[in-house]
């Protein structure tokens, strides 16, 4: 029997490794309950075959393991904490302050690169006023290629892989300018809207490196491209306040910035903005890492409410839906908006929760938002024959296709999480699976439509 | 015996399984059971068995509840699901295969060095 002495001794030394354990961020307070569970059993079972508490405690702690590797086993299985980890404050996570300055230079770089780049087509005579087409095709162009190249050189990608994405940026280039469109056409503007979507991949790819088969992988190029969006938003509502006062204080000597604003500030304010806003989401993760996720909580019932009360007010009036020529875009956007929701709210969801009120809102959500889109698909399909397929009708009915399965699909999954047939991680696997799914779309749209279509 | 590491993370998944669907456990059990079965050949870090079981219970192959015994300390149990015995089977299935088809390459190195593999030979004699 150890005396009263060595038990206090002991239960100390447990309570040091216990701070110690809590403070990885991998390893949350009822995993380390778990862990401090099993180094009790361990430390009894050894004292009863004869060992002091102090030694026992000794080999109990050796027999858990090395806890950096522990931790990184934890990181990699939630890897939604790990998310977390990568806040890169340099005092807390005592890495070198030179390696965090100089990704800052990095992507500055390349905020004013791409600011630059996108001056250069007006020293050989392409202005912004003269060529819209030109800058409606190729803007993503003088963005993502070098939005991917940080990337490339952020996660050290192999060589490999660089040269199917620069393959991606080039065929992509050679495309866009070589394919004879009319001036103003529908598939021009098709071309620049969806040639962003498809290249969006290759960013994608360039973010989760070698982790993009993964689950894990696919889902923190999801979270950082919401978070993106939210910082590109923020930014550029701080770019119209300067923008404003910039107008205000030269309007006060007399000088119109007008001409001067639309060319060199918000075009390559609009370029470095990307860069720098993914660069603020990769450097302060956790500072508003929570916002999408916030704004889907705020969002979700209130569209749920929104849907409901549309679908009864269709049902109450006898109303058809209006054949308008925008309908189906204002659809696409609906389903658009529901899909983020959905997303959001898997990406900061712990999966092993059980299911709660708010996922049934979501379902509410899903089963509405299908119900609207169906009835306004069935009243399009209904009157199809009169309009005849026009290259936009077109690609928007293939986009609202698209996302109709998806949702669809999540609704399933959905409701048999809820009955507790399945997992969450099906949900989880099924929307990162379907990632290439719009991508392929958007390059169908981009290579296909066009010659198709006559260029119009 | 000091196990190749990727061999012991890919039996992990079916030993974890396997021990469950005998009964509901907890991780220090699990582990005690894991040495019995091996006698005592197969070590693993202790701390490792945790991120293992976690992911178990994120892929829906095992439930996990905390309880509150007499004693006082709680004590994360695990159970086995449906969805864990289906993949038990799978793995079974794999590992079966996987171990045919060694079994044949030992049998065959034991006709051609036989005085080098007295463990194989032994093999071969059962085979036959």
């Amino acid at each position: 029997m150890p005396d009263p002495g060595h038990l206090t001794a002991l239960e100390e030394q447990i309570d040091q490794w216990r701070n110690y354990l809590r403070r990885r961020q991998a390893i949350h307070s009822v995993d380390v309950a778990e862990l401090e569970d099993h180094l009790r059993e361990q430390i009894a079972v050894l004292t009863e075959a004869g060992l002091a508490p102090d030694e026992a405690f000794l080999v109990a702690v050796k027999r858990i393991g090395d806890l950096d590797t522990l931790s990184r086993e934890f990181a990699r299985e939630h890897s939604e904490r790990l998310w977390k980890q990568l806040v890169a404050t340099p005092s807390e996570s005592g890495g070198p302050p030179a390696a965090a300055r100089t990704d800052a230079f990095v992507a500055f770089g390349l905020a004013v690169a791409a600011a630059i780049a996108i001056k250069v087509p007006g020293l050989f005579g392409i202005d912004l006023d003269g060529h819209n087409g030109f800058y409606v095709r190729n803007l993503c162009l003088f963005v993502l290629p070098l939005l991917t190249g940080y990337f490339v050189w952020k996660r050290q990608l192999d060589v490999r892989t660089v040269r199917w994405l620069a393959a991606a940026f080039v065929g992509a280039v050679v495309l866009v300018n070589l394919y004879p469109f009319a001036p103003e056409g529908a598939t021009e503007g098709l071309t620049g809207l969806h040639l962003p979507i498809a290249l969006w991949l290759a960013v994608g790819i360039a973010y989760a490196g070698s982790r993009w088969n993964q689950v894990g992988g696919r889902m923190d190029f999801i979270r950082f491209s919401g978070e993106l969006f939210i910082y590109y938003v923020l930014i550029a509502l701080g770019g119209g306040v300067f923008s404003g006062f910039m107008a205000l204080i030269f309007e006060s000597i007399g000088i119109d910035i007008e001409p001067f604003w639309g060319s060199w500030i918000l075009l390559p304010g609009a370029a470095g903005a990307v860069l720098v806003a993914s660069w603020l989401v990769e450097a302060k993760q956790s500072v508003i890492e929570n916002m999408a996720p916030v704004l889907t909580r705020l969002f979700t019932p209130l569209f749920a409410i929104m849907l409901v009360t549309f679908l009864v007010t269709l049902l109450w009036t006898g109303r058809g839906i209006e054949i308008e020529r925008d309908v189906l875009v204002a659809f696409d956007l609906l389903l658009v908006v529901v899909l983020g929701l959905v997303l959001y709210s898997i990406s900061a969801r712990d999966p092993q929760s059980p299911p709660g009120v708010f996922d049934v809102v979501q379902v509410v959500l899903l089963i509405s938002a299908l119900l609207a889109d169906v009835v306004a698909l069935w009243a399009i399909a209904a009157r199809i024959s009169e309009f005849g397929f026009s290259p936009n009708k077109l690609a928007a009915l293939g986009m609202n296709v698209i996302l109709l399965v998806n949702l669809a699909w999540s609704t399933v999954l959905n409701i048999r999480f809820l009955r507790g047939n399945g997992p969450f991680t099906d949900l989880e696997r099924w929307q990162t699976a379907y990632l290439p799914v719009y991508a392929g779309w958007a390059v169908l749209v981009v290579i296909v439509f066009p010659p198709v279509f006559g260029y119009i | 015996m000091e196990l190749n590491k990727d061999l012991i993370a890919a039996s992990s998944t079916p030993m974890v399984l396997a021990i469950l669907a005998e009964g509901d456990s907890y991780g220090y059990a699990i582990l005690k059971r894991v040495r019995e079965l091996s006698s005592g050949q197969m070590e693993w870090t202790d701390g490792m068995l945790y991120p293992v079981l976690h992911r178990l219970e994120r892929l829906g192959y095992v439930e996990a509840r905390w309880v509150v015994p007499e004693s006082g300390r709680r004590r994360k149990y695990y159970r086995i699901t449906s969805r864990g015995r289906a993949q038990l089977a799978e793995e079974r299935k794999q590992w079966q295969t996987v171990d045919a088809a060694l079994r044949g390459i030992w049998r065959m190195l034991a006709v051609s060095i036989p005085s080098l593999h007295p463990v194989a030979v032994t093999h071969q004699f059962q085979g036959a």
